[in-house]
C-alpha cells in the first residue's frame, strides 16, 4: 500500500505525462469495452431471431414465383397458383415420421371490435403451432384439435392486438368481426413476444389465429393481392417442421430439400424457400466469432500501443531518476526493490487507465443504446478481461524499465546529473 | 610492490583510552582496486590496509586520482576490492553478492553525500524513513526515531516539509539525520560540505562533533583540509596507496598544520 502511496507521489511528479500515458491506456481499455458492447449487442439481436424462429425448426415457405411478372402483365385476371399445397405437408410427415408439422395459411384482412378497427394478418394453423413457435397463452386458451374439427368460429389473438381491439375491456369471451361478416369468438390470448417481424412483416403480437379448417372453409385459398391486384391461390403460406433435436436438423433440412426440389412442379416454378434457423444461427455465431477475433486484435494492438506508451514513460523516468536510484541503492535498496518500486509505478499508471477506462467503456454504450437506439451489451467478463489485460500491460511493459533501473551500478548511478 | 600499511590504532596510543580498547568495525586488508580500461590497466587502489576503531573520526585526503572516491566506494558497500579483504564489523564484505551487500549498506553505513542526495518528491520524514523502508522496519517506531533524529540535528518540526523547502545546511543535516536512522556502524561523509558556504560548513562539521559523544564513528573523505583537519586522524592517499596517516592532535600540539 505504501509502495502505491509513493508510487503515485513520483507518478504526481510528472502529472501532464502521467495522465496523458493513463489516457493512452484509458482508450484503449474503453474502446475495447465499448466496441465488445457495441458487437454483442448487434450479433445478440440476430442471434435472438434465429433462436425465436426455433434451432430444431425446418421452415418451409411459400414464395411467389419470379416470372410472375411477364404473367401479370398478359392476364390481371388470371389466378396465380404456387406455393405449398396440403399434400406437401402430408408428404413431409411421411418421410419424417418423427417430425411435428404444422401447416400454416396467411392472409389479410381488416378486424374490427366496436370502435376499433385494425388490419392485420390473419394466422390459420393447426394445434402444435403454439409449441413449435415456442409461444405461450397469456390467458383464455389456445385453439384445440375439437375446434379443428368443428372448424370452429373462433380464435386466439396476439398481445398487442387484444390491446389494440379491447383496449378497455377483457377480450377472452367477445367476438370480433374479422372481414366482412365472419364473427370469431376470442378464447385465449397469447404473452407478448416483443419479437422481430415474420417474413409476412407482421409481429407474431399482432396476428389472429384461427383454426386451419375454419381459414379454409371461410376465406378459401385465393386471395386478392392488393399490390398487383390479382388473385392469387396459395393453399399454405409455410409448413413448420419441429425435429426432436437439433441432431435431427440438418438431416432433415436434406431431406425436405430432396423431396421439394425433386417435385415437378415446386423444382419448375421456384415456389418454395427452406430456411434453417439452425444453420442461420451457426453462420451467425461464426460471424460473431470472427468479429470477436478481429475486435481481440485490434484491442490487442490499441493496449500494445498504451503499453508502449507506458514503456517510453517508464524508460524516461528511469533515466530521469537515475540519481534517485542511486541513492535508494546506497540507503541499502536492493535490485529487487528497485524492481518493484518501478513495476508499482507502471502498474498503478495503467491500472489508473484501466479503472477509468472501464468507467468510460461502460458509459459509451449506455449513450449508444440512448440516443442512436443501438442495441449493446457490456458483459461483466469483457469488463474484467479489458482491465486485467491493461493491468498485465502495465506490468508487462515496465518490466523491462525496471529492470533497467534495477541493474544501474549504483556508483554510476550516484554520479549521475 | 609491498603494500605500504597504516594503522589508524597505532597513531592514538596514549589517549585517555587505549584505542586497542575499542572494536574495529572496518577494515582495509590490502585491497586492490583495479579497472580494465581498454588495454591499460588502471589500479586506483593498489593495496591499501587500514583501519577504523568505534568512536574514531578519520579523514580520508587526496589529490584527485589518487584513489579516494574508489577507497570511498569501497568503505560504502557500493564497490567490491578486486583483491584483498574489506571487514566490515570483522566480517569480509568483499565477495558478497549483491543483495547481501545491500543488507551491509542498509545495515551498517550511513552514508551523507556532498549535495544531500535527499529524494525530492518525499516529505523530510519519508526522506529519514527511507534506509528503514528497505528492512522492513517502517512504522510508529521508525517515525519516532525520525522525530528524535531530526530534533537531534536542529530540524524539529520540519518532518512534514519537502527538501526543496529547506536551505543547504538544513538539507544536510536531514541527510545527516536519514544517515543514522539505521544505527550504523559508521558514518561515511563524501565532501558533506562541497555544496555549503563556510558558515554552513562550520555548522556541520559542529554537528559532527557534537555527535560523536554519542559514540558515532565518523569517516569524512575530502580534499578541503579545513574539514580534515576537524578529525582526529587524516589518511592522506596517493596513487593508490597510503601515503601517511597524520595525528591532528598531535600535529596541532606541535604547532603545525
Amino acid at each position: 500500500m505504501r509502495m502505491v502511496r509513493l508510487g503515485l507521489k513520483s507518478l504526481m511528479l510528472h502529472k501532464l505525462r502521467s495522465t496523458l500515458t493513463t489516457a493512452g491506456i484509458l482508450f484503449g481499455v474503453a474502446s475495447v469495452i465499448a466496441m465488445l458492447a457495441v458487437g454483442e449487442g448487434a450479433s445478440a439481436e440476430t442471434l435472438r431471431q434465429y433462436r425465436e424462429m426455433g434451432v430444431t425448426n425446418v421452415l418451409i415457405r411459400s414464395k411467389k414465383p419470379e416470372e410472375t411478372q411477364q404473367s401479370s402483365t398478359s392476364s390481371t385476371m388470371s389466378i396465380l397458383g404456387y406455393g405449398l399445397v396440403y399434400h406437401d405437408a402430408d408428404r413431409i410427415q411421411n418421410l419424417l415420421p418423427t417430425a411435428t408439422v404444422v401447416r400454416v395459411r396467411e392472409f389479410q384482412r381488416g378486424v374490427i371490435r366496436g370502435e376499433n378497427w385494425t388490419s392485420t394478418i390473419i394466422v390459420g394453423t393447426e394445434v402444435d403451432f403454439l409449441d413449435v413457435t415456442n409461444m405461450k397463452v397469456d390467458e383464455g386458451r389456445w385453439l384445440s384439435e375439437l375446434d379443428q374439427q368443428h372448424q370452429a368460429n373462433i380464435c386466439v389473438i396476439g398481445h398487442k392486438l387484444a390491446r389494440n381491439l379491447f383496449p378497455l375491456e377483457d377480450p377472452v369471451g367477445k367476438t370480433i368481426l374479422v372481414g366482412i361478416e365472419d364473427r370469431f369468438e376470442v378464447v385465449g390470448v397469447l404473452e407478448g413476444q416483443g419479437r422481430a417481424a415474420s417474413p409476412n412483416g407482421t409481429t407474431l403480437d399482432e396476428c389472429a389465429f384461427i383454426p386451419l379448417t375454419s381459414s379454409r372453409r371461410r376465406f378459401g385459398d385465393t386471395v386478392r393481392n392488393p399490390s398487383t391486384n390479382r388473385f392469387e391461390n396459395v393453399e399454405l403460406q409455410e409448413v413448420k417442421v419441429k425435429m426432436p433435436s437439433t441432431d435431427d436438423v440438418e438431416m432433415a433440412a436434406a431431406v425436405l430439400d430432396r423431396m421439394l426440389m425433386s417435385d415437378p412442379v415446386h423444382s419448375a416454378k421456384k415456389d418454395i424457400e427452406i430456411t434453417v434457423p439452425l444453420e442461420l444461427l451457426r453462420k451467425a455465431e461464426a460471424t460473431e466469432r470472427m468479429f470477436n477475433l478481429v475486435l481481440a486484435v485490434i484491442a490487442s494492438i490499441s493496449l500494445l500501443v498504451g503499453g508502449i506508451g507506458i514503456m517510453n514513460v517508464m524508460l524516461a523516468t528511469v533515466t530521469e531518476r537515475t540519481r534517485e536510484i542511486g541513492i535508494r541503492r546506497a540507503l541499502g535498496a536492493k535490485k529487487k526493490h528497485i524492481v518493484q518500486q518501478f513495476l508499482v509505478e507502471a502498474g498503478v499508471l495503467s491500472a489508473l487507465g484501466g479503472l477509468v477506462g472501464v468507467g468510460l467503456g461502460v458509459l459509451v454504450p449506455y449513450g449508444i443504446e440512448r440516443w442512436f437506439e443501438q442495441q449493446t451489451d457490456v458483459q461483466p467478463p469483457h469488463v474484467l478481461l479489458a482491465f486485467g489485460i491493461s493491468a498485465a500491460v502495465g506490468v508487462v511493459f515496465g518490466l523491462y524499465p525496471a529492470w533497467r533501473a534495477a541493474n544501474m551500478d549504483p556508483v554510476e548511478a550516484l554520479r549521475h546529473e | 610492490m609491498v603494500a605500504r600499511t597504516a594503522v589508524v590504532a597505532a597513531a592514538t596510543e596514549g589517549n585517555a583510552v587505549t584505542a586497542a580498547d575499542r572494536p574495529i568495525i572496518a577494515e582495509f586488508v590490502d585491497v586492490h582496486r583495479h579497472y580494465v580500461m581498454g588495454k591499460n590497466v588502471v589500479k586506483a587502489l593498489n593495496g591499501v590496509s587500514m583501519q577504523v576503531r568505534k568512536g574514531d573520526y578519520l579523514a580520508i585526503m587526496g589529490r584527485s586520482g589518487s584513489g579516494k572516491s574508489t577507497m570511498l566506494n569501497i568503505l560504502g558497500g557500493l564497490d567490491r576490492p578486486t583483491s584483498g579483504e574489506y571487514r566490515v564489523g570483522g566480517r569480509d564484505v568483499s565477495r558478497l553478492s549483491d543483495d547481501d551487500l545491500s543488507d551491509v549498506r542498509g545495515r551498517e553505513i550511513g552514508f551523507i553525500f556532498q549535495s544531500f542526495n535527499l529524494i525530492p518528491q518525499l516529505t523530510v520524514l519519508e526522506n529519514l524513513e527511507v534506509p528503514l523502508f528497505y528492512q522492513g522496519r517502517v512504522g510508529p517506531e521508525s517515525r519516532r526515531k525520525a522525530e528524535h533524529l531530526a530534533g537531534r540535528v536542529g530540524l524539529g518540526g520540519r518532518l512534514e516539509h519537502k527538501p526543496m523547502e529547506l536551505s543547504g545546511g538544513q538539507q544536510q543535516r536531514v541527510a545527516i539525520a536519514r544517515a543514522l536512522m539505521n544505527d550504523p556502524l559508521f558514518l561515511l561523509a563524501d565532501e558533506a560540505t562541497g555544496n555549503l558556504d563556510s558558515n554552513t560548513e562550520k555548522e556541520i562539521l559542529d554537528l559532527f562533533d557534537d555527535l560523536r559523544p554519542d559514540g558515532v564513528t565518523i569517516v569524512v573523505v575530502t580534499h578541503n583540509p579545513k574539514v580534515a583537519e576537524r578529525a582526529d586522524h587524516t589518511l592522506w592517499l596517493k596513487d593508490g596507496q597510503v601515503e601517511q596517516l597524520i595525528d591532528n592532535r598531535a600535529a596541532a600540539g606541535r604547532g603545525t598544520t
